[in-house]
C-alpha cells in the first residue's frame, strides 16, 4: 500500500470508530418526549422517558421530611400520576407546564428523576396577584424573625 | 426622538457598510484608490453610527425612556444602575447591536493595520468584513430593530431577566463576541487570499494570530460561562451541553484545530486546502450559534424567541458556505500541498490526528445538537440526547486529544527516530504510568478510585512531563551561555514565545482537565428538610438551620436562610442561600450561597420552606475540584497573551 494509501486508511477507521460511537451513543442514550396520552397507550416500565404536561390543579402534594413530591400530569385527555424525591423547583407550581425525565413502573405512577419546570421567555409584566401569598409570606417571616 | 435617531443612524450605518463592501471591492477590481479611500471612510463611519447606537441606548437605558420598545421590556424603575448599563446586551435587539459595534470595531483595526500593508488582499478584506458587518446591520434594521417605538408609553417597565442581574453579565457576553466577531478576521483574509488566488504563506501568518486572539476571547467567553452557570443558576454544575453552551464550543474546537494545523502549513507547506475549510467552518459555525440560539428553535435563557430572525440568519448562513465552499473548488488546482507525508511517527500525522479528533468532537457536538431538531422535523418525534450522549462520545476522544497534546510538541517532523523517541517521552510516560498507579492505590484507600479520574491524572503527568523535559533542556542550554535560571525562562519565553505561551495554554487545559474529571468523579450533594436549630451532615460538613428573614431589595423581595457550617478543618461560618421574588416573575428565583476552596467548595441552594420559618428544604453540595477550572483558565489566559504577542524570535 502506499504512504498516502495508508494514512486515508488509517484516517477512515478513526472516523469509523468515532462514526461507532456516535451511533451507540444516540442508541444508548436517547430519550424520546411524550405526552401522557402517549404514554398510558404504550406503557414500558423501565424505559426512559421526557414526559411533558399540565400540572393539574390540586393534585400537588409535598411532605417536606420525607421529600415525598407527587403529582398529577394532564394533556387534556389523559393524565400521568408523578412521584419525585426532592423539593419542587421553582419554576414549578400547579397550573403550569412542566416536563418530567423518568420512567413508569409497574406499580402505575411514573417515577421521576429529574423535574424539568418550563420556563417562559417571555417577561410579564408586573401586577398584582402575581405569586399569590407571597406578601403574606414576607409579613409572616418578618413576625418570626423579630 | 430616541428611537427615531436609533433607526436613522441603524439605516445610514447600513447603507455606509453597504457602499464600503461594494467600494472596495470595485477599487480591487479596478486598481482605483480614491475607491477604497471612500471604502475606508465608510468603515469609519459606520464604526461611529454604531457607536451613536450604543450611546442612544445606554442613554435610554439610564434616564428610563420607555418610548423605547427594548428599554420598557428590559429594565424597570427599580433596575439598579449597574444592570441598566448590561441589560443593554440582555436580549436579542441590544446584543446585535453590541455585535455589530465590536465587528466594526475589528472593520476599523484592520483598516489601521493594514491599509499600507498587504495591498494585494487588503481591499478585498475591508469588502468582506464590511459585507459581513452590512448583513448584521441589515438585521438591525429589519427583523430586529432594537428602536422600535412603544405606544402609549408605559408608566414602568418589565425588569430585566432576573437570572441575568448578575456581574458575569458585564464580561461574559462581551468576552464570547469578542470572539465570535473575531473569527469575521482569519474570514476574511482567508477569502481575500482564495478570490486573489494567493494561498501563499504568509496571510496564513495574520490569520493565526488573529484566530488565537478570537480564541482567546472565546474561550473566556465559556469560561465566565460556566461560572455564571456555576453561582447563579444553583444546580452545581458548570456546563450541561446546552444547545447554547454547544452553539460557543463548536467554533472553539474548529478554532483549536485550526491553531495546530496552522503550523503544519508554515513548517511543511501542506493541508492548504484543510486549513482554509476550518476557517470558513469556524465562521460557518460562528453564524449558525448564533441562528440556533437566536432563532427561538431551541428554548433556553439565552434564545429570544423572534419572528424572522431565523431565516435571515439560515439564508446567510447558506450564502456564506455555498460561496466560500464554491469558491475553494474553484482555487483547488493553486491548494497542492508541496510537502508529504513520510512517516506515521511524525508531528504532521501527530497534528493530523489532534485535527481529525477535533473535527470530530466539533461533529459530535453539531450532530447531538441538531439530531432532535432533525428527527422531529423528519419523523415528528421529539427526542432528546442530553447530556449521557455527549459524554459518552466526547470522553475518549478528549482523552486521545490529552495523550496528543504530550505527543505532538516534541515528536519529530517528518519521521522521529526510536532515539527521538526515547528521548523525549521514556520518562514521561513512565511518570504517567507510576502517578496512574500510585493515585488508583491511595484514592482506593479513601473509597475515592476511579479509572477516569487515574487515567486523567496520568495523561495530566505525562504530558507535564514532556513540558517540563522540553523546558528544563532550554533553560540548561541558555544557562551554558552564561544567564541564570530567571534570566533564561525569561528570555525563553519572550524569543519563543509562540511555543512556550502555546505550552502555557496547554498547562491551563491540564489543571481544566483535572478539575472536570475531579468535579465529574468526587462531588457529592444531598437534599433534605431541617426544623430550624436541626443540623446534618455531608462530607464531613455539619450544617446547621438558624432561621430564615425577609426583606425588601430594591426590586425584588427576598427570602433568606441562614445555615452555620461547620467543618473540623475550616472551621465555622455563615451560609446565606435565598430565595427572590421578582414582581415580573411568576416564581422565586435561587440565589445560591458558597465557600469556594481549592479543593472543595460547600454550596447550598434554598429550596421549599415553612411560611413561618419552622423548616426549610435545602441543597447541600460538596463541589470536589471545581475551582481547578477557574484557575486552569487563568493559566489558559496568560500562555494565550504571551502567544499572541508579536513574534519576537530573531533569525538565527
Amino acid at each position: 500500500m502506499s504512504r498516502r494509501g495508508r494514512f486515508v486508511t488509517g484516517g477512515l477507521v478513526i472516523a469509523a470508530a468515532i462514526a461507532y460511537l456516535i451511533w451507540s451513543g444516540v442508541s444508548q442514550s436517547v430519550v424520546y418526549f411524550v405526552t401522557p396520552s402517549e404514554l398510558l397507550a404504550a406503557p414500558a416500565p423501565s424505559k426512559t422517558y421526557r414526559l411533558g404536561g399540565m400540572v393539574q390543579a390540586g393534585s400537588l402534594t409535598w411532605e417536606p421530611k420525607s421529600l415525598d413530591l407527587s403529582f398529577t400530569l394532564g394533556d387534556g385527555k389523559a393524565s400521568v400520576p408523578v412521584r419525585h424525591k426532592g423539593a419542587p423547583p421553582d419554576l414549578f407550581a400547579e397550573g403550569r407546564g412542566a416536563v418530567v425525565e423518568g420512567s413508569w413502573t409497574k406499580d402505575g405512577y411514573f417515577k421521576a428523576s429529574l423535574i424539568l419546570a418550563k420556563h417562559s421567555e417571555e417577561y410579564k409584566a408586573p401586577h398584582d396577584g402575581a405569586q399569590p401569598g407571597y406578601k403574606e409570606l414576607m409579613k409572616s417571616l418578618r413576625g418570626d424573625g423579630k | 426622538m430616541i428611537p427615531e435617531l436609533g433607526y436613522g443612524a441603524t439605516v445610514a450605518a447600513f447603507v455606509l457598510a453597504l457602499w464600503g463592501a461594494v467600494a472596495a471591492a470595485m477599487s480591487a477590481r479596478t486598481g482605483r484608490a480614491a475607491l477604497l479611500r471612500s471604502g475606508e471612510r465608510a468603515a469609519v463611519g459606520a464604526w461611529a453610527l454604531i457607536t451613536a447606537c450604543i450611546a442612544l441606548m445606554l442613554y435610554a437605558f439610564l434616564t428610563f425612556d420607555f418610548s423605547v420598545h427594548y428599554v420598557a421590556i428590559n429594565t424597570n424603575r427599580g433596575t439598579p444602575f449597574y444592570y441598566r448599563i448590561t441589560a443593554l446586551w440582555g436580549a436579542l435587539e441590544g446584543s446585535i447591536i453590541l455585535w455589530s459595534w465590536m465587528l466594526s470595531i475589528y472593520t476599523l483595526i484592520v483598516v489601521i493595520q493594514y491599509r499600507r500593508r498587504q495591498a494585494e488582499l487588503y481591499p478585498w478584506v475591508l469588502s468582506v468584513m464590511l459585507g459581513i458587518l452590512a448583513f448584521f446591520l441589515l438585521v438591525m434594521t429589519i427583523p430586529a430593530p432594537p428602536f422600535e417605538r412603544l405606544t402609549p408609553i408605559p408608566a414602568d417597565g418589565r425588569g430585566l431577566n432576573p437570572l441575568l442581574q448578575d456581574s458575569g453579565m458585564i464580561t461574559h457576553p462581551i468576552a464570547l463576541y469578542l470572539g465570535f466577531t473575531g473569527f469575521t478576521v482569519p474570514f476574511a483574509f482567508a477569502i481575500a487570499a482564495l478570490i486573489v488566488g494567493r494561498t501563499g504563506e504568509e496571510w496564513i501568518t495574520i490569520t493565526r494570530r488573529w484566530t488565537i486572539i478570537a480564541w482567546y476571547f472565546l474561550a473566556l467567553g465559556l469560561l465566565i460561562g460556566g461560572w455564571w452557570s456555576y453561582h447563579v443558576l444553583g444546580w452545581g454544575g458548570y456546563w450541561a451541553w446546552d444547545p447554547v453552551e454547544n452553539a460557543a464550543f463548536m467554533p472553539f474546537l474548529t478554532a483549536t484545530a485550526f491553531l495546530h494545523s496552522v503550523m503544519v502549513q508554515e513548517r511543511r507547506r501542506m493541508l492548504k486546502l484543510w486549513n482554509l475549510s476550518l476557517i470558513i467552518l469556524t465562521f460557518g459555525l460562528t453564524i449558525f450559534g448564533t441562528f440556533l440560539t437566536r432563532s427561538g428553535i431551541i428554548g433556553s435563557v439565552h434564545s429570544f424567541t423572534q419572528g424572522s430572525i431565523g431565516v435571515f440568519f439560515l439564508a446567510f448562513l447558506a450564502l456564506v458556505l455555498l460561496g466560500s465552499f464554491s469558491l475553494l473548488a474553484s482555487r483547488v488546482e493553486r491548494l497542492r500541498a508541496e510537502g508529504v507525508l513520510d512517516s506515521v511517527v511524525s508531528r504532521e500525522s501527530a497534528f493530523l490526528l489532534n485535527n481529525l479528533f477535533l473535527v470530530a468532537a466539533a461533529f459530535t457536538v453539531f450532530f447531538g445538537t441538531v439530531f432532535p431538531l432533525i428527527s422531529e422535523a423528519v419523523r415528528g418525534v421529539k427526542i432528546s440526547v442530553g447530556a449521557p450522549f455527549f459524554n459518552l462520545v466526547n470522553i475518549p476522544v478528549f482523552l486521545a486529544l490529552l495523550f496528543l497534546m504530550g505527543v505532538g510538541p516534541l515528536i519529530a517532523w517528518r519521521r522521529a527516530s526510536a532515539e527521538n523517541l526515547k528521548r523525549n517521552f521514556l520518562k514521561p510516560v513512565l511518570a504517567g504510568i507510576i502517578t496512574g498507579i500510585i493515585a488508583q492505590a491511595t484514592l482506593r484507600l479513601f473509597g475515592m478510585g476511579n479509572v477516569l479520574v487515574v487515567t486523567v491524572m496520568a495523561l495530566v503527568v505525562f504530558v507535564a512531563g514532556t513540558i517540563a523535559l522540553d523546558y528544563f533542556r532550554a533553560v540548561r542550554a541558555r544557562r551554558r551561555s552564561g544567564d541564570g535560571w530567571l534570566a533564561a525562562t525569561w528570555n525563553l519565553l519572550l524569543r519563543q514565545n509562540r511555543r512556550y505561551g502555546g505550552f502555557i495554554v496547554h498547562l491551563g487545559i491540564l489543571v481544566i482537565a483535572l478539575g472536570v474529571a475531579g468535579s465529574q468523579a468526587w462531588s457529592v450533594q444531598k437534599e433534605v428538610t431541617l426544623d430550624k436549630g436541626q443540623s446534618t451532615e455531608l462530607a464531613g460538613y455539619q450544617v446547621r438551620f438558624d432561621g430564615l428573614s425577609a426583606s425588601e431589595e430594591s426590586n425584588h423581595g427576598k427570602v433568606t436562610g441562614a445555615f452555620t457550617v461547620t467543618n473540623g478543618r475550616a472551621g465555622t461560618h455563615m451560609l446565606y442561600p435565598a430565595k427572590k421574588f421578582y414582581p415580573q416573575e411568576q416564581t422565586p428565583i435561587a440565589a445560591v450561597d458558597y465557600r469556594l476552596g481549592f479543593f472543595e467548595d460547600i454550596y447550598l441552594v434554598l429550596g421549599d420552606f415553612a411560611s413561618d420559618g419552622s423548616h426549610a428544604t435545602v441543597k447541600l453540595q460538596v463541589n470536589r475540584m471545581v475551582s481547578w477550572l477557574w484557575l486552569g483558565g487563568v493559566v489558559l489566559t496568560l500562555g494565550a497573551a504571551l502567544a499572541i504577542l508579536p513574534d519576537a524570535r530573531r533569525p538565527a
